[in-house]
């Protein structure tokens, strides 16, 4: 059951530019890559990828809207509903993986670091658009001997996308499994780089959702539900999908390009 | 060896297995799919005249038994609706198509433009408990159903099926109503009237405060509207609330059902649930020596 549980926010912590992590207990375990329905009562209701799963619960917040704004000012002893946890995480299999994230994308990748929780065989990329952006980096470095900055104005880290690092990466060492979570145009090149490299990847992908339980449809992307069958697929899987890296429904299920 | 087939309503399904109106129908990869997970047909979720973005989140609520929801009818419209049915031409099953309106000439309209994309029959969404000015604010009235099914007959050549609620004390009469004005079948039921308060928050928990209650919750309500229904009417009746393993399936066939909907089975039991319940059900036809559905239909009454 996934019925609703209200419990208060324990902590507050700013990530960076715009981003705010939250911890609460919940008492359900979450496997790596899953995600939540959080609720602040009055305002909205948001799909969360977990950014913490082991100990006490939480979720990072990126602000975009009038339900992330709220999030994002919440103060420890707040009421939240938190429903879940929801869809399928990301499979870890033994060998070498490398991570590869995106701005707020690194929130459900942390997540599998801290599962794996071996860094002689972990590598961690961390993209974004500018320095202040890069998240979790003393938390990843705790995680894998091999952390890697990117930013697309050079500010900080390699300059350039996280794809083209993660290009890189792929062409000088051998890696068994590939995590990526970020914007999907990005995953969408994170996918070719992979299949280019004949390395096997799992992406996290996001949709405007309803339901969270696959009932509604909502978040359909070429039949598939982002809530049910994803949010993590393979990347063989998103390979026969054209809808993905190309478009996504809005609110009211019409089809948007990108 | 039985055979799960069913004709009905000018239809054949190869099971009487099939998609509830709401659940996963907004797209046509979504549709394929579920034709694909094993239902004998799907139908789409309703459209209406204009897009609609549903109400904002909480829309749903999840209990043990069951969920409340209020989506709020969101839906591209009929004319971005198009696309969908066009892309789902595929389709190895029938595609109803539902749709909701506020009156008689919307409704016609909306058929019409419905049966040009190919639709195989129409499902008159007159029960939605949750949105202003539709669904069940229209269908609890005997008259104004008859005029609404009399006036979507008229402009359509395939047949009309009327989704129907419980909450009114008048739905044998509405039933009635469906059949005199020449409704091809009625299916029921929509969800109960339902609220879920926090009491931590002190506060509805749905943004629309008030939802439609289904899933197991409503399965004998359910049963016995189709159970009352069937015993006055000649049409057709498809049944639908609560039915999420073949056992719900057999008992709304005996109560006088000719086919079941699924909704929230699928989201309690997974896409799975379709050839669950077909395979529980061909073991229970010969195992009980039923050569046909048509023959445990409405056994219940005998």
């Amino acid at each position: 059951m996934n019925r609703q549980i209200i419990t208060r926010v324990s902590s507050v912590h700013r990530e960076g530019e715009g981003m705010t992590t939250l911890r609460f207990a919940f008492e359900r375990s979450i496997s790596s890559g899953q995600f939540l329905m959080v609720w602040v009562p009055g305002v909205d209701e948001v799909p969360m990828s977990a950014s913490y799963v082991y100990g006490e619960k939480g979720i990072t917040v990126k602000e975009v809207g009038e339900a992330t704004r709220a999030l994002s000012r919440l103060r420890p002893g707040d009421l939240i509903g938190v429903r879940g946890p929801y869809g399928h995480g990301f499979e870890l299999l033994p060998g070498q993986t490398l991570i590869v994230g995106g701005g707020s994308g690194m929130a459900s990748l942390l997540t599998a670091a801290d599962s794996i929780y071996d860094p002689e065989k972990l590598d961690i990329l961390i993209g974004a658009r500018t320095s202040n952006e890069l998240i979790f980096l003393e938390r990843a470095k705790l995680l894998s001997k091999g952390v890697h900055l990117s930013t697309d104005d050079g500010s900080k880290g390699q300059k350039g996308t996280v794809v083209e690092m993660a290009s890189e990466h792929l062409a000088k060492k051998s890696y068994d499994t590939v995590l990526g979570c970020g914007p999907e145009k990005m995953l969408r090149a994170l996918l070719d780089v992979c299949d280019k490299a004949g390395v096997p990847c799992q992406l996290s992908l996001e949709r405007y959702m309803k339901c969270g339980t696959g009932l509604c449809g909502s978040c359909a992307i070429d039949g598939l539900r982002v809530c049910a069958d994803g949010p993590v697929f393979p990347g063989d899987v998103l390979r026969r999908l054209p809808e993905f890296g190309s478009c996504k429904r809005d609110e009211c299920g019409r089809r948007i390009k990108l | 060896m039985n055979s799960l087939k069913v004709s009905f309503a000018g239809l054949t399904l190869s099971n009487p297995t099939m998609l509830a109106s709401g659940m996963m129908g907004e797209t046509s990869g979504s549709l394929l799919r579920v034709a694909e997970a094993g239902a004998g047909a799907v139908v789409t979720k309703s459209i209406g005249s204009e897009p609609r973005p549903g109400y904002p989140n909480p829309t749903l609520v999840e209990l043990e038994e069951g969920y409340i929801n209020a989506m709020g009818l969101p839906n591209p419209g009929i004319v971005a609706f198009e696309e969908e049915m066009s892309a789902a031409h595929s389709c190895p099953v029938p595609i109803i198509g539902s749709i909701f309106a506020s009156s008689a000439k919307e409704f016609s309209h909306l058929a019409e433009r419905m049966q040009s994309y190919g639709a195989s029959a129409i499902e008159l969404n007159l029960s939605c408990p949750h949105a202003k000015g539709y669904g069940m604010e229209v269908g609890v009235d005997p008259e104004a159903v008859g005029a609404i099914v009399a006036a979507v007959k008229s402009k359509c050549k395939i047949p009309v099926f009327s989704k129907l609620t419980p909450n009114t004390h008048r739905l044998l009469e509405v039933g009635r109503a469906v059949q005199e004005a020449g409704g091809d079948a009625i299916v029921a039921i929509n969800t109960l009237r339902g609220m879920s308060i926090s009491i931590e928050a002190r506060r509805p928990v749905l943004s629309n405060k008030g939802g439609g209650l289904s899933g197991p919750a409503v399965k004998a309500v359910g049963i016995r509207c189709v159970y009352d229904l069937s015993a006055i009417l000649e049409i057709p009746i498809i049944g639908v609330g609560g039915v999420e393993d073949w056992r719900d399936a057999v008992e709304y066939i005996m109560a006088g059902a000719s086919a079941v909907q699924i909704g929230s089975g699928i989201g309690r039991r997974g896409l799975g649930v379709f050839r669950e319940i077909t395979e529980g059900m061909t073991l229970f036809m010969g195992e009980n020596g039923f050569a046909s559905v048509k023959d445990m239909m409405g056994v219940a009454h005998e």
